[in-house]
């Protein structure tokens, strides 16, 4: 079953990375994640000023604004799709990954399987 | 029903009622057998109960079957095989697939002599996932393990039934959807997980023995069925200490349930009950449980909780009660688990050791508690120490602060009573 693990920075030092944890934790548990055959794909985003939000109006318009709209301190700043066997797995592996110390969070969210 | 085998017979000609009793033994059983074999929990309730009302229609007329728990397993197996026939989805095939190559297998020895493998202990982790909303835990335990239906849940947790059924089926839905495991933590996660179970369990028993609002102070039925929970826990985990703690804290509780409430359902305190009312046999066997719970390691907060109780049950009266004890045990559990609501009830006891003064100051020095501002107990141990220290107005002032954040109707009588009290020259 898969799941995607939404990496949720929180507090964003000045060279834009996650507090409590260094690339070196990153680039180790990026190695983890590929050895164990569980990793379906995977991206870290680029930082969050060069997002850019559009919405469509109900007349048919586009407004594109700077930003996303997130209100909250915690930016996305990543995700892992990984496929493993039920959600303690997928637990236990976002419980591993840096971005889940300190401030930030793993949100852990099933991937929709539609079966016929 | 206890420890009654699956396999023994029920008499014959039982009257339904008793019946009933038997099935809600079997319900957890048999639920969590049918959802470790077709891991999905939707599927078995709804064959779970097809099983039992075939039961009901059954057993009347051809006689209770040898091995009744055998009987509503293969009955129950035989329609689950029969609905993943019907659909036709990959999933459905594969789990028929499944139940057909364990046709071929050898059966499980537990089987042969007429019980059922136990895998309620299974399904106990899966109802208190931390991946499940706080609220939902309880209920899906009285749902899945206690059998009850939705209505009675539903009345069990006071919700309108509808608002129940939701949180059922969102609850099932995560089960589902996110795939959370039918299994038991291994030795290494175990420390984690139980805590949530224990708590669950413990909040269903909390919810009957001081109903947050309603009519009624106590309901006894759901206080019944956390002890048997409990019970069925501790015998699947019998090495597990804080089990033993958390079953004879309840049971050292709920032995004074006849005393707690006088003969209009007025809320009846420790220092008032006929302890000639309290159920002996229900504390005797709290009684044998905490040391269980107290030896071996450092204690956890149940048994803690329950070396408590105990010293109050053995107590013959309000004076007598080992109250140094009482203070130290409450000095460990603020320890393990630093509250403001355990801090109360060691001032509380500090005040019964130490005299009202030395009360009143503890619980001073907690006004600033966030937790304990609009917690009615709060207000009343210290209306009651103001009483006791002749500061009638501003005893009174606390107890109508009390009466105001009360949430049953017991308890305000019971407050309004000491208010009025407190108007008698002379008290």
């Amino acid at each position: 079953m898969k799941y995607m693990l939404l990496i949720n920075a929180g507090a964003v030092d000045e060279n834009g990375g996650a507090a409590d944890c260094d690339v070196q934790d990153w680039l180790a548990y990026d190695k983890e994640v590929r050895d164990a055959g569980i990793m379906v794909s995977g991206e870290q985003l680029a930082d969050l000023v060069t997002a850019t939000a559009v919405r469509v109006g109900e007349d048919g318009k586009r407004t594109v604004t700077d930003g996303p709209f997130a209100e909250t301190r915690e930016v996305l700043g990543g995700f892992y799709v990984i496929d493993v066997p039920d959600l303690d797995a997928a637990l236990d592996w976002a419980a591993r990954c840096p971005g889940a110390r300190g401030t930030g969070s793993i949100v852990v969210r099933p991937v929709a399987e539609f079966e016929g | 029903m206890g420890e009654r085998a699956a396999g023994s017979p029920i008499p014959e000609k039982l009257p339904v009622a008793s019946v009933e009793a038997v099935f809600r033994e079997e319900h957890g059983r048999l639920l969590a057998a049918l959802v470790r074999r077709f891991g999905d929990l939707d599927l078995a309730e709804e064959v779970t109960s097809e099983a039992i009302e075939a039961a009901l229609e059954h057993w009347p007329v051809d006689g209770v079957p040898p091995r009744p728990g055998a009987w509503l397993m293969t009955t129950a197996r035989r329609k689950a095989v029969d609905r993943l026939r019907r659909d036709r989805t990959f999933a459905a095939r594969l789990a028929v697939l499944r139940v057909e190559a364990e046709r071929s297998e050898p059966v499980p020895a537990a089987e042969v002599e007429g019980g059922l493998p136990d895998e309620r202990l299974q399904l106990f982790f899966t109802c208190a996932h931390p991946a499940l909303p706080a609220e939902d835990r309880g209920a899906l335990m009285l749902r899945c393990l206690a059998g009850l239906g939705t209505p009675e849940v539903a009345r069990a947790f006071l919700v309108p039934a509808a608002t129940m059924a939701k949180r059922i089926v969102r609850a099932k839905k995560k089960i589902q959807q996110a795939r959370i495991p039918f299994r038991v933590p291994d030795a290494g996660e175990l420390p984690d997980r139980l805590p949530g179970v224990l708590q669950a369990v413990y909040s269903i028993f909390t919810e009957g023995y001081a109903a947050s609002s309603g009519p009624d102070l106590q309901r006894l039925d759901l206080a019944e069925e956390a002890i048997r929970l409990a019970r069925i826990l501790r015998r699947l985990l019998p090495e597990e200490r804080e089990v033993a703690g958390l079953l004879g804290l309840m049971l050292l509780i709920h032995a004074r349930r006849e005393a707690r409430t006088g003969p209009d359902g007025e809320l009846v305190l420790l220092d008032e009950q006929d302890r000639g009312r309290w159920d002996r046999t229900m504390i005797e066997e709290g009684l044998r449980l905490v040391p269980v719970a107290l030896t071996g390691g450092q204690p956890g907060p149940y048994g803690v909780q329950a070396a408590i109780a105990a010293l109050h049950d053995e107590a013959a009266d309000l004076a007598t009660t080992d109250w140094p004890q009482v203070v130290a045990l409450y000095d460990v559990l603020l320890a393990l688990e630093p509250s403001p609501v355990v801090a109360l009830n060691r001032a509380a006891a500090v005040a019964m050791r130490d005299g009202p003064e030395a009360g009143l100051a503890l619980l001073d020095e907690l006004a600033e508690e966030p937790r304990l501002r609009g917690y009615s107990p709060y207000s009343t141990a210290r209306a009651d120490l103001l009483s006791r220290l002749d500061r009638h107005a501003e005893a009174a002032a606390a107890y109508r602060e009390a009466l105001e954040l009360a949430g049953t109707e017991p308890e305000r009588a019971h407050l309004r009573r000491r208010l009025a009290a407190l108007d008698q020259p002379g008290s």
